[in-house]
Formats: C-alpha cells, structure tokens, sequence
C-alpha cells in the first residue's frame, strides 16, 4: 500500500514536470513583443531595452524557465501585466469562489447521478429508466454555455426566480452549480447504472438472493459497495471536467474565479497570469487524479502499479 | 448444434443460426440495423451532411448579407429563425454553420487519432523506453483538462478557425494512442505476427497489415465519439472568443453574439444550441450503436 501510493507520486513528478516545461514553452513563443504590448507603441528604444532586462526577457527560454519555476516555489509566479499585481495573489483570490461552485456542482452532480443510476439499474428498462437515461444523455450532449444561457433566460428573466449572473450571496450559486453539475451527473448516472447491473448478474448476488434477502438489502448491502468502485475513480476526470467546465460557467455567469481569470488574461493577452492560473489549475487535476487512484487502491485492494 | 448451445439464450442462438454463412461486415450491419436510437442517429448525420454539402442550395439567404434596416425581427414566414443584430437570416448562418461544425468535427479527429494510432501502435509493438517515453507524453496531455490545453494552444497560435484545426489535433491524440497500444500488446501475441516474424516480415509491414486493421473497430467508435467531443470544443472556443473569428458562422460564436441580446432577442442565441444538441446527440447515439455491433460482448 505505503509502496504504491510513494510509486504513483513518483510517476506524477515527470507529469508535473513536463506540464511546466510545455506551458512554459507555448506561452512564451508567442510572437510580439511583450513589453511593447504593455506599454504601447510609444516607447524610446533604451526604455524598452531597460525594462526587458528588468523582466529578464534578453536570457535564453530555459534560463527563463528555470527562473520561472525557482519562482514558483517560493510562490512567486510573476506579475500580471495587465492588472499590474501578484499572479499568485490574483489566484488566490479568485480560487475560493472556484472551490464553493465546484463543491456545490458536485454536491449536485453525486446528489442527482448516483440516485438516478441505481434506480435506473434496479429497475433496468422501465419507463424510469428510460427517462433517467435521456435526461442524463441530454445533460452530456448540451454545450454547458448553452444550458447556462437558457438557464438564465427561464429562471432569471421570464419566472424571476434566481439573479442572473454575478456573486454577492448564496442564491447566486444554484445556477452556476446546477448548470456545471449536470453534466457530471450525467456521466455519474450512466456508470452508476452499468457498474450495479454488472455486480447484479454476478454469483455472490445470486447466493444473496437465493438465501433469502431483501432486494433492498442486496442492493444496499451487497451489490452498491462493489458497483462504486469505478465511480470513485470517475472523481478523477470529474475534478478534470469541472474545472474545465468552470471556466465557461464562471464566464457566462460572472463568477469571479479561477477560469475567468483565464479567460480574461487570454483576452488581455495577459502572459504571466495565463501562465500562472493554467499551471495552478493543472496542479489541481494532477492532485485530483493521485487522490483518486490512492483511493481507489485503498478501497480495491486487487489493483497494483504495473 | 443444440447440444453445444445449451449455455446460451435462446435469442443468441438464434442470432447465430441467422447469420451463419455471414461475413462480418454483413454481421455488423444485422446489428446496427436493430438498434433503432443508433438508426435514428445515423439518419440524422446523414441528413447533416447533406444539408452541409447543398448549403448553398438550401439557405434562405446569404448568411453574411447585413441588413441594417432588419435587426433582430422575430421568426417569421420570410426570416424562419428571425434575424441577428446585422440583420442577417439565422437560419441561413445554421445551415451554413453546419458545414463548419462538420468538418471541424471530422478533420482535427482524424488527425489527431492519426497521431494517437501511429505513437500507439510504435509504443505496443517496441515497448521498453520508446513505450515509456511515449506513454508519459500521453499522461501529460491527459492530465491537461483539454479545453484548457486548447486555450493555451490558441493564444499561442492566435484565434482563428485553421488554428482550432491545429489546437484539437494536439490536445486529442492521447486518448487514441492508449487504447490503440492496448490493443497492439494484445495482437502481437497473436500467432499469425508471430508467423509473420518467422518468415522475415519487416516490423513496419507487421505493423500496418497485421496490427492496425485490428485496430479498426475500436478506433472506428473512437471517431464516431470523438467527433461530437471536437464539435463541441469547438463551439466552446469560439463562445469563449478564442475560437473563430466573426463573421463566420460558427454555433458557438452565433450563441456567444446572441448571449449579448438574450432578454430582447433570445432566437439569436438559442436555435444554434440546438443545432449542437442535436448533432452532438446524433454521434454519439451512432457511436454507442456502432460500439454495440462491432463487439456485442464488449461493455459500455
């Protein structure tokens, strides 16, 4: 156990590695200058000089990269050129309201999609099941700024019922939760349902019934312990998808968190702050996935690295 | 026969009983055609792609024609889907939509599962470091959420339609060659590569003649759900600003414009979201029955 979880760290080091390496690269081949974009045209040829040895950006890339990520370990990602402030202030601000809509899309993401998926196993091709299965198919096939926009024409403008957009209070939050949410519950369900009618059909459900039991407790008891299995490792492209899905819905939304500073430091073609709320947030899905499998390990003792 | 058959249901022997004789093509399509949702999904591709391909034929109107004096005049009998707020015909940017969400679909897929399929299959079949090298290049892209990756590969780039191409071929490949390296490892230790070995047959030959076509079918799903998985990307991009530039038709920017004007002309942004729906819905109820027919005994 204490041998998997060192070896799996291990392994997501080069991964860790190698994310900084390509972002780093990408995002500083871009051509044009950039101190020219913060500064305008106008600007004499020695005061651009000055300023670019300021920002170190006369060394070499990975003399440059290597600066970058002695920086980043001491919590230094560099300042934004736009907003003129710490890269890694400006993150920290905005990752809390980040964490509240993605636990709130979870909440209702595991609230809705495990539900949904043991009825629609136990009662395998009933008009419920019929119904939980295209109400989840729709939530995985609607692009989620789409939902988030009829969302708010229904709700906010024609029943009046929720703000529209922006973040000052607790009912700003059940959009953006709901609208993230659902298509997470969407792929929950639909594992949810095929995993239990795989551990339904297998022997020791069968002796369970045979000596007795109540369906209910078959299926609370016997068969949903080993059918969630493969849910838990779902968490780990869920915390993937929801940032992913962050970025759009605090856009649409107005949320000020990690995905809209990324989206509007892409607009103010804004380098250091796209670099620096990029890398962050691939840290997260890094730490999402390692967090899954030792879980999974934990909770599935057959499983070992290689 | 019967004695042979005494595990099965009887539906499965009958199943066989019916296809005996069959080529596997012909088995394929016995089980495709079952599957009504995957009929109605391969109904409405087809019909996509014709509308694609008669765009110029079908639309109403010019999808770029401005119209000052038009601005967003609700549906009605002349403007079927109402106008933007250049006065443009809706309708007639849907249908021409079609063709870029089509192809946007269908190209950066299948170069990226070009990609995936080629480091896969070298990754299987050689193994050792070549293999690690690869398959940890695959975990970093799969690690990157891939609207993110795309993001990032834009600024670089710059937002344009061709540098979406380039961004969804990059961030897609990964998935495909894991699946396909799967898929090798298992076929190599097939008897006929190693007969194939045997007789001296060079490993780029075993490769492409013994190992990819067996790769096919899989790969054949990957497309069909890759594609709605490119579509949607896209649309997201472009909503995001990062994506086509205007005037293009692309959905996603026809939703990102029209999101401006929600509350006073909500037709706007609404009918090309459901031209996403339903194509997204329509690949991916064809890949699910594609799944199905190709390898019944496979699970979801």
């Amino acid at each position: 156990m204490g041998r998997y979880i060192l070896k799996r760290i291990l392994v997501s080091i080069p991964v860790v590695i190698g994310i900084t390496i390509i972002t780093f690269y990408l995002l500083n081949v871009v051509p044009g200058d950039p101190v020219v974009l913060m500064m305008k045209e106008h600007i004499s040829p020695d005061v651009l000089e000055r300023v670019k040895a300021e920002m170190n950006l006369n060394d070499p890339l990975y003399v440059r990269y290597m600066k970058f990520i002695w920086g980043a370990l001491h919590g230094d990602l560099g300042r934004s050129y736009k907003l003129k402030r710490d890269v890694a202030d400006l993150i920290v601000e905005a990752f809390p309201n980040t964490i509240i809509l993605s636990f709130s899309a979870i909440i209702i993401a595991w609230g809705i999609g495990i539900p949904a998926g043991i009825i629609s196993a136990v009662k395998q091709y009933s008009f419920i099941d019929n119904f939980f299965m295209g109400f989840t198919l729709l939530g995985v096939s609607m692009p989620i700024f789409w939902s988030a926009i009829i969302m708010q024409y229904i709700f906010g403008l024609k029943l009046n019922l929720l703000p529209i957009s922006g973040f000052s209070g607790p009912e700003y939050i059940i959009m953006p939760a709901i609208v993230l949410g659902w298509s997470s519950a969407a792929s929950i369900a639909r594992l949810t349902r095929s995993s239990l009618l795989e551990v339904i059909r297998t022997d020791y459900i069968r002796t369970a019934r045979a000596k007795g039991l109540m369906e209910k407790q078959v299926v609370f008891y016997h068969a949903l312990k080993n059918s969630m299995l493969p849910v838990v490792t779902v968490m780990a492209i869920q915390v993937a998808s929801l940032l992913s899905g962050a970025v759009i819905t605090e856009s649409v939304f107005g949320i000020p968190g990690i995905g809209r500073v990324c989206v509007n430091a892409i607009q103010n073609r804004d380098m250091p702050l796209l670099q620096g709320s990029v890398m962050f947030t691939v840290g997260l899905v890094i730490i999402g996935n390692l967090v899954a499998d030792i879980a999974y390990s934990y909770l599935d003792p057959r499983i070992k690295y290689d | 026969m019967i004695e042979l058959n005494r595990n099965k249901f009887p539906e499965q022997i009958d199943e066989e009983m019916e296809l005996q004789g069959t080529t596997f093509i012909k088995e394929v399509w016995y089980r495709f055609k079952k599957n009504r949702m995957a009929m109605v999904g391969a109904v409405i591709v087809i019909l996509m792609i014709c509308i694609a391909f008669l765009a110029s034929q079908i639309a109403p109107h010019d999808p770029y024609e401005v119209d000052l004096t038009n601005q967003f005049s609700p549906p009605n009998s002349k403007y079927l889907l109402g106008t933007d707020i250049y006065g443009r015909d809706v309708l007639s940017r849907i249908i021409y939509g079609t063709r870029i969400s089509l192809v946007i679909g269908l190209i950066p897929t299948l170069i990226s599962m070009a990609i995936g399929s080629v480091l896969g299959i070298i990754s299987g079949y050689y193994g050792g470091k070549v293999d690690s090298i690869i398959m940890r290049l695959a975990d970093m892209v799969m690690a990157f959420p891939s609207l993110l990756l795309a993001m990032v590969v834009m600024y670089t780039l710059g937002a344009s339609l061709y540098n979406i191409f380039i961004a969804l071929s990059i961030v897609g490949w990964a998935g495909t060659a894991r699946v396909v390296r799967a898929q090798t490892l298992s076929i190599k230790e097939k008897e006929y590569v190693e007969a194939a070995r045997a007789i001296g047959v060079k490993n780029w030959v075993i490769m492409l003649r013994h190992i990819f076509p067996n790769c096919m079918a899989p790969l054949l799903v990957m497309l069909t759900m890759g594609i709605p998985g490119a579509i949607m990307s896209e649309a997201s991009l472009s909503f995001l600003g990062v994506g086509a530039r205007p005037p293009t038709p692309s959905w996603g920017l026809m939703i990102s414009n029209g999101k401006e004007y929600l509350f006073s002309a909500p037709w706007v942004a609404i009918s090309p979201g459901f031209s996403i729906l339903i194509i997204v819905l329509a690949f991916n109820f064809l890949g699910d029955g594609l799944r199905d027919a190709l390898d019944p005994y496979m699970k979801q």
